[in-house]
């Protein structure tokens, strides 16, 4: 992504508009997965959490993220310069590689929205509504930014100093999201009723709904990050398709193995969890690759998402066992899959290429991984000492739509859910209502 | 005058509401209940996580009959209600002291 600028070629700009539109449709579509997941009194807490983060995240990339991730390096490969702070400088006529400068920012935007999003369901049903607005552009600014300036930044150290390969966002957007998610839910500590009431999800279609737009707008994720309408653009896409479909077999192989059912979360999380690992690879791999590494990602992650109750931390919605699990198996396995006709180069343990490129991989994972956990873990104790970060106990019990955001899902029954039992229109109806009725 | 009480499984409830009506039962009451018997609930899976479900969905039906027809009542109930599998349900009945239409103000077995 340091291309010389060549001059805007409008294939490749069509295909990035629509690579773009297709990633911030992956946010809605998150927001859906994990609406489904969760209990009905705090679904429209759950969108919230996604959505408010679109709006938080773009003011802060276009305020000075972009410029932090993209700018010409400003600190040994840590941190972009102060040049484009509020898109400075950058117009029409600005070129990255062969698209505009300001479409290739907006298509990094959206990957930076959705990681933030990805955390939310780690600390799903529990957390306060206005910490979660000042975290979101904290986290943006001091996490996501700089490790998307490690790995794709111009003289970022990840990809240009170690060498190591993340296509499409594994580092920042899968492991980052993950270890975030994790240190999150270690700050808030798990959900009142963890592993003694059932907190079953409130609607599967949704979740389902949710994981195919995810799918959806993951070609653009991946075949978008070819940054043009080329070959690799092509086999990204096709490695995201076959992926996301061995995850899915994989998942429900377990499934069927260890519980006698295939489910249909399953099905959605192993689709996920197959996409999650592809993402950094797609651009590495041969097709044989995309299909192994979509199988083990599928079949590892389903085992992973039970930790939480053997560790005793509540990752609400398993951001960990799907996204930093399968981030991790996706960016190190191109280490052992990588073919030199996808890099251009470099060459995995399976094609001759030896241990070099596996240990670059193994080093990448764990320096973001480490870097994400430790800065999320501060941020979210910093927030939690100064306005707290965990919901009251009676907000939680009642429901965070009722309590937060004085509306509900659902009208169930007769007597309605959300409304006391003979409440009307007249008494808090603004005036124009009042005077129809 | 008795109030019989059936609770059955949901898929049964128009048979049931069927049968009531050739015996000539002129109106009933339905409504949701959950509860379990000995079969207790259910498991259900989500993400390798098993969640015991032990209230398990059933219907209510009232209807509030003449003595004398309690019995056959109970029985039309029973017949149509019966899978022969485990959770079909129980009916019950109690007797009633007073029945009021609401719209008329007639009394007892007149208001049925």
């Amino acid at each position: 992504m340091t291309l010389a600028a060549q001059g805007i070629d409008t294939g490749d700009t069509a295909w990035l508009l629509a690579a773009t539109a297709l990633v911030l449709l992956m946010t809605p579509g998150l927001a859906l997965f994990y609406g489904g997941m969760v209990r009905t009194k705090s679904v429209l807490n759950m969108l919230m959490m996604s959505f408010v983060s679109i709006a938080l995240v773009t003011i802060v990339w276009l305020a000075a993220g972009y410029s932090l991730a993209f700018g010409d390096d400003a600190f040994g490969g840590l941190i972009g310069g102060l040049d484009h702070l509020g898109m400075n400088d950058l117009g029409p006529a600005s070129v990255h590689g062969t698209v505009p400068t300001l479409l290739f920012a907006t298509f990094q935007l959206t990957f930076a929205v959705i990681t933030a999003a990805l955390i939310s369901g780690a600390i799903a049903d529990r957390a306060k509504f206005g910490a979660w607005l000042v975290f979101v552009p904290v986290w943006a600014l001091l996490v996501y930014v700089p490790v998307a300036h490690w790995v794709w930044g111009p003289g970022g150290w990840i990809l240009d100093d170690l060498g190591a390969l993340d296509f499409a966002g594994g580092l920042p957007v899968e492991v980052t999201s993950g270890a975030s998610g994790l240190a999150l839910c270690l700050v808030l500590g798990p959900r009142l009723g963890f592993k003694k009431d059932a907190m079953r999800p409130h609607n599967l279609p949704m979740v389902m709904l949710g994981a195919g737009l995810l799918w959806f707008g993951w070609f653009g994720f991946n075949a978008g990050s070819a940054l043009g309408a080329n070959g690799l653009a092509a086999a990204a896409f096709l490695n995201t398709l076959a992926a996301g479909c061995t995850g899915l077999l994989g998942w429900l192989f377990v499934e069927q193995k260890r519980d006698g059912h295939p489910t249909t979360l399953g099905a959605a999380s192993g689709a996920v969890a197959g996409l999650v690992a592809i993402t950094p690879s797609c651009g590495s791999v041969s097709l044989l690759g995309a299909l192994v590494i979509g199988l083990a990602a599928g079949v590892v992650c389903s085992y992973a998402v039970g930790w939480k109750f053997r560790l005793n931390y509540d990752d609400s919605l398993d951001v960990v066992g799907v996204h930093l699990v399968g981030g991790i198996i996706g960016t190190v396995l191109i280490g052992v899959f990588a073919v030199e006709s996808m890099t251009g180069g470099a060459e995995g343990l399976l094609h001759g290429g030896g241990f070099g490129q596996l240990g670059k991989q193994l080093v990448a994972v764990v320096a973001v991984g480490a870097y994400a956990f430790l800065v999320t873990y501060g941020i979210g104790k910093l927030i939690d000492k100064v306005l707290g970060f965990r919901a009251d106990e009676d907000h939680e019990h009642t429901g965070l739509d009722l309590t937060v955001h004085a509306e509900t899902a659902y009208d169930h029954g007769v007597l309605g859910h959300g409304a006391p039992v003979g409440a009307s229109l007249a008494s808090s109806a603004p005036s124009s209502q009042k005077a129809k009725a | 005058m008795k109030l019989i009480t059936a609770i059955v499984k949901p898929y049964r409830l128009d048979a049931v509401k069927t049968a009531l009506q050739e015996s000539g039962v002129h109106g009933l009451t339905v409504s949701e209940a959950s509860g379990y018997g000995r079969q207790r609930g259910h498991t259900e899976v989500y993400r390798g996580a098993e969640y015991q479900v032990d209230l398990v969905p059933k219907v209510r039906i009232e209807v509030i009959v003449e003595d004398a027809d309690a019995d056959a009542v109970i029985e039309t109930i029973v017949k149509a209600a019966h899978t022969g599998k485990i959770g079909d349900g129980k009916v019950w009945a109690l007797p009633v002291e007073t029945v009021v239409r609401v719209r008329t103000g007639e009394r007892g077995p007149d208001a049925l």
